[in-house]
């Protein structure tokens, strides 16, 4: 089978999941003459804190396996940000709880592997992910008021977190919670240590979940629109906590939004995805300075801005509904650029802005690599017909 | 002379704190004074428990203001009888934030645009379908899904419905309560762009309540600031946004994220120390108040 798709594997890694079964159907057909990388040797101190390989998650209903989440690749690496972007219904929080492996039925991861640290997620026995889950990924979720338990008090929840894990004992435990609560500058909090949910203001209760995230010393934290429940003086508060505390740790952060002004403010590389694939992705200057995939570029141009009073910028028409995806690129139906092709198959992934270095063994530099899934900039179409498309 | 003009609106919640403790007050809204003018979108802006949608709702009398006054067309809407309200909410509707729970889900959506129309009496049976077809031409919706329920449709369409309902009676004047903020990006536009287009051609008044300052800015010509239950600056948009003379104004503005990762951040932090919550509005520039 080609591998056109597959450029970004992480080294090592091409025979297993280029075989699995996930790939085999979620990949469109080869787009004639792209270039497949080489298979690289594998080099250990290269390698990502996260990647998502050729994930696919969906549901099953009615008796049919609806993708929600489709051939979903992308890394992390330690210390940096990725921001996935998309709108309701785009797969990023599925995403999200596929790392975790915290899909519940109907809901089922069908393939493609999470490999953190140099280990497969998926093959782990749950025993060892719960020590990975909390411990070394934590999750961070939208609404903290329904994330916090509100029959204990913020402390013993936090308390909890770190005995469940031996991060504490019993005796050392409230200590640590509250250097904590005051790590996240929760004012007074040997106060607060004692205080319910209820008891605490939505920016608050945010900081305390992000306190007990943080009580084992994650290198990875997922923060699932951390922000989205929040007034926006609140949400500039606690967006320049997360970025003080990950430059304080090293964190690396997946943050999933769907706002552009987070995204500038806090990415350093850029997911977007739609329709539950990854549709483009870049370094965060370039999805803003030079957007490639038609989506993108009306995501940005819906945000109110120009002139007072004038038109705003819609994207026509809906997110489709899940299991009801057009044929072809999701996006065909909305695409004010669409074309021949689009309707016919999901075009596959074609790098832009960085070359491709050619033969040379080197696969390009993560960091700068803008790669779209757009026929606008597929070989699979003769160049002067993309030319005469994009002027 | 003004459609809408707000007086010194006041409203006190008091909530008890156990049998014998006194109850406590939240002044919800406190001392707000304001005008919107025939065919303009105001914009009332604010975080949450500012008071704002209490403020909307005390317009139309869905909440009893605890003092103040109300004048829509030269009328004082606060001394009316239950049957001249009734008539009243004819030209005044409103909007609300949550299209998941604003739609009865139980109930076709053509029904539901229908019965404003049924409860005031108006039109035959024959006359009222004809002119929910029309409005929902109107919102951009397709009249042929009338008998489909509200799950059925996304959440930009069911705002169309809200606004389908909200227009059924003909209305000069309607309270968009954060219309667009359960929306995502792509599809606010949509509706933005609906309600400006519903507005040139239906010559709408809008009272447009919102916590997105970016919205705001492009799409209202005046706005007012609230916090804490007061207007603390009001003026035209674009003096506001060039600027802002009151600190939470500043702090408000300097929050928004910039949709541009090479603009410089500074952010403003509020300090409450450094202004007064009883000063009175006064002239800034012109058109431009503050309460500082």
């Amino acid at each position: 089978m080609s591998s056109s798709g597959s450029w970004r594997l992480a080294p090592g890694s091409w025979q297993t999941s280029a075989g699995s079964g996930a790939s085999s159907h979620t990949q469109p057909p080869a787009a004639k003459g792209q270039q497949p990388l080489p298979e690289q040797p594998a080099a250990s101190s290269e390698q990502p804190l996260l990647s998502v390989e050729h994930l696919t998650t969906g549901f099953d209903l009615k008796g049919r396996f609806a993708a929600a989440v489709i051939d979903v690749s992308f890394h992390v690496a330690a210390g940096e940000t990725l921001c996935l972007v998309g709108e309701s219904g785009s797969g990023k929080s599925l995403t999200a709880l596929s790392i975790m492996g915290l899909v519940q039925p109907p809901g089922r991861i069908e393939g493609g592997r999470v490999v953190f640290k140099g280990r497969e997620l998926r093959e782990l026995p749950e025993r060892e992910m719960q020590k990975i889950r909390g411990a070394e990924i934590a999750l961070i979720f939208q609404e903290p008021m329904t994330a916090l338990n509100p029959v204990f008090t913020i402390g013993s929840q936090i308390e909890e977190t770190l005995l469940v894990h031996g991060r504490a004992t019993r005796r050392t435990a409230r200590q640590k919670a509250i250097d904590l609560l005051d790590a996240v500058s929760v004012p007074e909090p040997h106060q607060r240590v004692r205080d319910y949910p209820h008891q605490l203001s939505g920016g608050l209760r945010q900081r305390a979940l992000i306190a007990m995230s943080l009580a084992c010393d994650p290198s990875l934290v997922i923060a699932d629109e951390p922000t989205t429940a929040l007034d926006v003086t609140i949400q500039a508060e606690i967006l320049d906590l997360l970025r003080s505390l990950q430059k304080k740790m090293g964190l690396a952060l997946l943050l999933i939004t769907h706002d552009l002004g987070v995204v500038a403010e806090m990415a350093d590389r850029v997911a977007v995805m739609y329709a539950g694939r990854i549709v483009e992705e870049a370094p965060v200057m370039e999805i803003f300075s030079a957007p490639a995939h038609p989506y993108t570029q009306g995501l940005l141009a819906s945000i109110p801005g120009g002139a007072p009073g004038t038109k705003l910028q819609a994207i026509q028409g809906t997110v489709p509904p899940l299991g009801e995806l057009p044929p072809g690129c999701s996006f065909t139906p909305r695409c004010p650029r669409r074309f021949e092709p689009c309707p016919k198959a999901h075009p596959g992934t074609t790098l832009i802005g960085t070359p491709i270095p050619d033969p040379g063994p080197q696969i390009p530099d993560p960091g700068r690599v803008h790669s779209v899934k757009c026929y606008l900039y597929s070989d699979a179409v003769e160049p002067d017909i993309r030319e005469a498309r994009t002027s | 002379m003004p459609l809408l003009e707000v007086t010194s609106l006041v409203k006190h919640f008091s909530r008890k704190r156990g049998l014998l403790a006194p109850a406590s007050v939240v002044r919800a809204v406190d001392d707000v004074s304001f005008t919107v003018d025939e065919g303009e979108m105001f914009g009332l802006v604010g975080e949450s428990g500012s008071g704002k949608t209490t403020t909307g709702r005390c317009i139309l009398r869905l909440i009893e203001p605890t003092s103040g006054q109300i004048r829509f067309k030269g009328e004082d809407v606060l001394s009316f009888s239950r049957s001249r309200l009734r008539l009243a909410r004819r030209d005044m509707q409103i909007v609300f934030q949550d299209p998941f729970s604003s739609l009865n889900p139980r109930m076709r959506v053509g029904s539901i645009v229908e019965e404003p129309l049924i409860i005031h009496r108006i039109g035959s049976t024959a006359e009222r379908k004809a002119r929910v077809a029309e409005l929902f031409e109107l919102v951009g919706l397709d009249p042929t899904q009338l008998k489909r329920y509200p799950h059925q449709f996304s959440g930009g369409q069911r705002q169309r419905i809200g606004l389908a309902r909200a227009l059924a009676l003909n209305p000069s004047f309607i309270v968009a309560d954060e219309p667009v903020s359960a929306l995502d990006v792509s599809v606010q536009a949509q509706v933005i762009n609906l309600m400006m287009d519903l507005q040139a051609r239906l010559r709408l008044t809008y009272l447009f309540i919102a916590h997105d300052l970016r919205l705001v800015r492009h799409i209202c010509r005046r706005v007012a600031v609230m916090y804490l239950g007061k207007i603390v600056e009001m003026g035209e948009t674009e003096a506001i946004f060039a600027a802002p003379a009151h600190p939470y104004t500043r702090a408000l503005l300097s929050a928004i994220p910039v949709p541009d990762p090479t603009a410089s951040k500074q952010r403003v932090v509020l300090d409450p120390s450094s202004f007064q919550r009883d000063a009175p509005l006064r002239q800034i520039g012109t058109g431009h108040v503050a309460a500082v």
